[in-house]
């Protein structure tokens, strides 16, 4: 029986869709069958993350109001064995699917598939209560920011509400330099004022636009500091003891060049 | 080296401990989850207890949830805070 996790917020922008992306990506990479669900109903935006917009056919509506089976509506991934995207309706609104739709439909995957990954809209309106009816389990994503904490702290309240517990957490585009500065908060600021489990620190890189950009994940990319953590929080969701990237040690050389001559302020 | 000079002479806070202040208090009142509709039930009990032994001015009177220092420490909890205006102290209550 697989499992079904979904990623989300509660604020937008803070990678929700990428972390999907890659997490999926990930876990295909490791040799699990996996299949992304986009629930984003009418700001559908998985697909060109994954490189995949040109290849829908069907959609979760079709799949969900019986227009079409599911294997229809299936994109297959064909540069990653075992991967698969059902992709969100553009043209609908979140209504047009109910939780007990996706309750169903993630009971029929789960025989199917190792990991179903369910990219949560933003808010916490009907998208976020489809998104979560089917899920056994949940990762909250948020940036060092307080807009993003104070709206994860909301989510995991609902969650919780909703029986999904134990959610874990994800703290991307963390910028070592602003943290070391004192102009961001750190991990332990974000832990100690959330309490939930953290799940992986995902550092601010560019090459995650230029995966975007490509629509190819990061997490296949191995000189991307970014892509080495979606690949370490891909073993733990496989239960891996895989130890927090020490973002410490990552600086580069010419930092610590700079550092002894005195040009860096750490 | 700047960020170490302004800390001694007691000059402005890393901002990261600004925001962090500031989201475990708005934290507070989101989790509390307090709605007018209750806020008001409270007001209605403690107004009635209250009138038995003093004369209050009901329409000043007023009731939030805020938060506070605690004594022993930095930690800050939510409290209920209640500004009742007494008109007259009943001799029954002295």
């Amino acid at each position: 029986m697989g499992e079904v996790i979904v990623i989300t917020s509660g604020k937008g922008g803070v990678g929700k869709t990428t972390t999907t992306a890659n997490l999926g990506t990930g876990l295909a990479l490791q040799g699990k069958k996996v299949v992304l669900i986009d629930t984003d109903i009418g700001l559908r935006n998985l697909d060109v993350v994954m490189g995949l917009e040109n290849r829908i056919v069907y959609d979760l509506v079709d799949v969900v109001e019986g227009s079409c089976r599911i294997k229809q509506a299936l994109i297959k991934d064909k540069r990653y064995e075992g991967l698969y995207l059902l992709p969100a309706a553009q043209t609908r609104d979140k209504s047009s699917v109910n939780p007990e739709q996706m309750i169903k439909l993630c009971d029929e995957l789960r025989e199917e598939f190792d990991y179903i990954i369910v990219d949560c809209p933003a808010g916490i309106e009907q998208g976020f209560k489809n998104a979560i009816a089917g899920a056994n389990r949940a990762i909250v994503v948020t940036t060092p920011e307080v807009s993003a904490v104070r709206d994860a702290d909301r989510i995991v309240g609902l969650l919780e509400a909703n029986e999904l517990r134990n959610p874990r957490l994800i703290v991307n585009r963390v910028r070592i330099d602003m943290v070391k500065r004192g102009d961001m908060m750190t991990i332990d600021d974000i832990i100690d004022i959330l309490a939930i489990d953290l799940i992986g620190v995902v550092p601010d890189d560019e090459k995650i636009v230029v995966s975007t950009n490509r629509g190819e994940p990061a997490v296949n990319d191995s000189k991307s500091l970014a892509g080495q953590a979606y690949r370490n929080i891909t073993k733990r969701i496989m239960g891996e003891n895989v130890p927090i990237m020490d973002l410490e040690t990552d600086d580069g050389l010419m930092f610590k060049i700079k550092r002894l001559f005195g040009l860096k302020t750490t | 080296m700047l960020l170490d000079l302004s800390k001694l002479f007691g000059k402005s806070k890393a901002s990261k401990d600004v925001a962090k202040e500031r989201l475990k208090l708005v934290l507070i009142h989101d989790r509390a989850n307090v709605s007018p509709q209750f806020l008001e039930m409270v007001k209605g009990e403690i107004i009635k207890v209250i009138t038995n032994y003093m004369d209050i001015d009901e329409s000043a009177l007023d009731i939030q949830l805020t938060k506070t220092k605690c004594d022993d420490e930095e930690r800050v909890v939510p409290a209920l805070v209640a500004n009742i205006p007494i008109k007259n102290v009943k001799n029954s209550g002295k």
